[in-house]
């Protein structure tokens, strides 16, 4: 059978060369299906071929029962049709060379690892990673499109599409980096102040406005009664700053994305609180982020990237694997840190600034798959500290950001198993977050600004 | 018998340097606190909370880092890692690109002003609102509506070169002797040959001297305007290094952005030298 013939017909025959069914002159003239079709025949013959590997027990069956009968009995236990869709669109990437931009920290593991390891060249893409200065930096940098995709923290997709903070640029996030691997470092002279209800009068930084950071650092001071807005100040500094600030003495702690944290343990002027996954384990914290624009306008480069994306997040969940991972994107031109403050990272096994060794393997983790929910805890908090104002339709703008069912089929096609639903429900301190009932979540906090 | 003002000038510059090297190098040489730690957890930790090292280098870590980058100043390690010397190429590229669109602009634009007296009334407000506002204030505007990072860097260079050279050259054209004028016109020139054989020449010394002023603050502001947009430049080597908390490089950064900022202003010292005259 040639490999677009119809394995529903009786009259092609699989093993036989010419013509696959006789009745054409040729084999083009034979050929005469559109491309997306024959995509599908090459999926369907496939699955065909494998349930009958003697051509006349296919043909006596065919007959029998008829095609469409067939094939309604054959896509019952074997979804052709998903089939078909992922086969059709792993056609060329309309680009292949690209740019890609990140901010040198450890959430942006995977999109940074791809480079060196080869994740890109697999799907057939050259991929440039990109360093970038700063969050506003990359944010400006993609709407202007110099970079293709880009690294930003999950919030900012939701802020872009909102038009918070910037002009309003319909956004999209694809795939979850990392989740967990934040913590909240203090500097050496607090070692003796652990509860965060003496923690009046700080000052604290986090990386940007719109970050988990923000609203898990906030999130932990008004659980423990201090008001984030008014007892404690919070600014927005860029992370390499953070060590040397605290340093300085001009900050007393900060939430902040690893390495900093563990690089101030390493030049010994801070030590490790808590970790962020203490608070809520399984929080997402940076993205893979891309526009509209280029989702829709060139869907196989999207695509390809997407799955290098979700493999190489894949590779990095496996804990043997981290500490390669470590080597690889230690170097100048990636994050360049000493390797053993990265391996310290990724492998959870650190020192805590305090003369100990503590040992958490999951400290940081990776899992692609874009949760709606969390979506609508982060708007919940936005609105929360008084980022966005007025009714918001959580669902509405959670399902056009946050791709879930792109990423499902996705990680399906790279052998991962989805989540076979887009929400979920979490605790955040211990507290149960309903992503239906957005507006009593935030209604039952006693600090708020709304 | 005394050796010549230079000898003895740079006998006590490197008696200075010296002395400087000397105390910074014992500076750096005391060791800060230690704590006893248990040799798994030592592992973990870089060598200040180890051994007390100083997190200042020292100038002998400076010298051996300036070495490194010396030998190889053009390697390139992708697009995040490249050498010194390329960096510098990118930054010197920006500024003369900058640089250049700024003397195109400032020079015609200061004749006109010096000229005429209506003109430099019309636009004396602009000038004075838009001249003191910091370049780097510009950039998130020129991010924005320009759309390309590597642009707006160079229009940083741009608006900030423009307004010494342009007050500068409208001072300096005004201010041309009323005599050479007036001869100028009882000989009947011209007004472009005016401009050009009587005005140029009188009015060059002060118009180099803004070129001159304009490029320090050209390659004060690259470091600036790099830092932000990153990608490529000696203001994207500071601050990668800075993210490394290599206080190594930075310090061979900024002796290398000090040496790059004297040549150039050299040069223009020597074009004003140039165009002086006696009177």
């Amino acid at each position: 059978m040639a490999l677009f013939d119809n394995p529903f017909s009786a009259a092609t025959r699989f093993f036989k060369t010419g013509c696959s069914c006789g009745r054409h002159a040729s084999q083009a003239e034979h050929d005469s299906l559109s491309a997306e079709a024959q995509a599908g025949r090459v999926v369907e013959g496939a699955v065909m071929r494998a349930l009958f590997p003697d051509d006349m027990k296919r043909r006596a069956f065919l007959k029998a029962v008829g095609a469409s009968t067939a094939a309604a009995a054959v896509a019952q236990f074997f979804p052709l049709g998903t089939a078909s869709e992922a086969f059709a669109q792993a056609g060329k990437p309309e680009k292949s060379d690209l740019k890609v931009g990140f901010i040198p920290i450890t959430c942006a593991t995977p999109i940074i690892m791809a480079a060196p390891m080869g994740f890109y060249a697999k799907q057939g893409l050259n991929v440039e990673v990109v360093k970038t200065a700063g969050w506003a930096v990359i944010r400006d940098k993609t709407i202007n499109k110099e970079y293709d995709a880009a690294h930003m923290l999950s919030p900012m997709p939701l802020a872009i599409s909102m038009g918070v903070g910037s002009a309003p640029i319909p956004y999209t996030m694809p795939a979850v980096e990392n989740i967990n691997g934040q913590a909240i470092t203090l500097a050496m002279k607090h070692k003796d102040k652990r509860d965060p209800k003496s923690w009046k009068g700080f000052k604290f930084a986090v990386p940007f406005d719109y970050s988990m950071h923000n609203y898990l650092l906030r999130y932990y001071l008004a659980e423990a009664g201090i008001d984030p807005d008014t007892d404690v100040q919070i600014r927005a500094v860029p992370p390499p700053e953070m060590v040397a600030n605290l340093r300085a003495d001009n900050i007393d702690g900060f939430l902040a994305p690893d390495p900093v944290n563990q690089r101030a343990v390493y030049d010994g002027v801070g030590f490790i609180h808590l970790l962020s996954k203490e608070l809520w384990d399984g929080h997402p914290c940076c993205a893979f982020a891309a526009s509209k624009d280029f989702v829709t306008g060139q869907p196989n480069t999207y695509a390809a990237l997407l799955k290098a994306i979700i493999e190489a997040t894949a590779f990095a969940a496996k804990t043997e694997n981290r500490k390669q991972i470590a080597e690889a994107i230690a170097p100048a031109n990636y994050l360049n840190q000493p390797v053993t403050v990265v391996e310290q990272v990724l492998t959870g096994t650190y020192a805590d600034g305090l003369g100990n060794v503590k040992r958490d393997p999951k400290r940081i983790d990776f899992d692609p798959f874009p949760w709606e929910s969390f979506a609508i805890w982060i708007m919940t908090q936005m609105k929360r500290w008084g980022q966005i104002k007025g009714d918001v339709d959580y669902q509405k703008i959670a399902t056009e950001v946050y791709l879930a069912t792109d990423a499902a089929r996705l990680m399906r096609e790279a052998g991962l198993t989805p989540p076979t639903a887009t929400s979920k429900t979490f605790a955040v301190m211990g507290k149960t977050f309903d992503p239906s009932k957005p507006d009593d979540y935030i209604a039952s906090f006693a600090i708020k600004r709304v | 018998m005394h050796a010549s003002l230079g000898a003895r000038a740079l006998a006590v510059s490197l008696l200075v340097l010296a002395l400087f090297l000397a105390a910074w190098h014992v500076a750096t040489q005391g060791t800060g606190p230690t704590q006893v730690m248990d040799p798994e957890y030592a592992k973990l930790m870089g060598a200040t909370a180890t051994t007390g090292k100083s997190a200042m280098p020292g100038p002998l870590d400076v010298g051996a880092t300036i070495w490194q980058h010396l030998k190889r100043p053009f390697y390139d390690n992708g697009p995040n890692d490249k050498g010194l010397g390329i960096q510098l190429a990118y930054s010197i590229g920006r500024v003369a690109l900058g640089y250049l669109l700024a003397v195109v602009v400032a020079i015609p634009l200061g004749f006109l002003i010096g000229m005429s007296p209506l003109m430099s009334r019309a636009l004396d407000p602009f000038i004075q609102i838009l001249k003191p506002v910091s370049p780097l204030a510009w950039m998130p505007l020129a991010l924005y509506t320009i759309k390309d990072s590597g642009l707006s860097a160079i229009f940083v260079i741009f608006i900030c070169s423009l307004w010494p050279m342009l007050v500068n050259t409208a001072f300096g054209v005004a201010s041309v002797r009323s005599e050479w004028l007036n001869v100028a016109r009882t000989l009947e020139v011209g007004p472009l040959r005016r401009a050009f054989t009587v005005i140029l020449p009188a009015a060059a010394p002060t118009i180099v001297t803004g070129m001159r002023i304009s490029v320090g603050i050209a390659w004060l502001v690259i470091v600036a305007a790099e830092m932000l947009v990153g990608g490529t430049g000696i203001g994207y080597f500071v601050w990668n290094e800075w993210n490394n908390l290599s206080i190594t490089n930075v310090i061979v950064a900024i002796l290398v952005i000090g040496v790059v900022g004297m040549i150039l202003d050299q040069a223009l010292a020597r074009l004003g030298r140039l165009v002086t005259f006696p009177e």
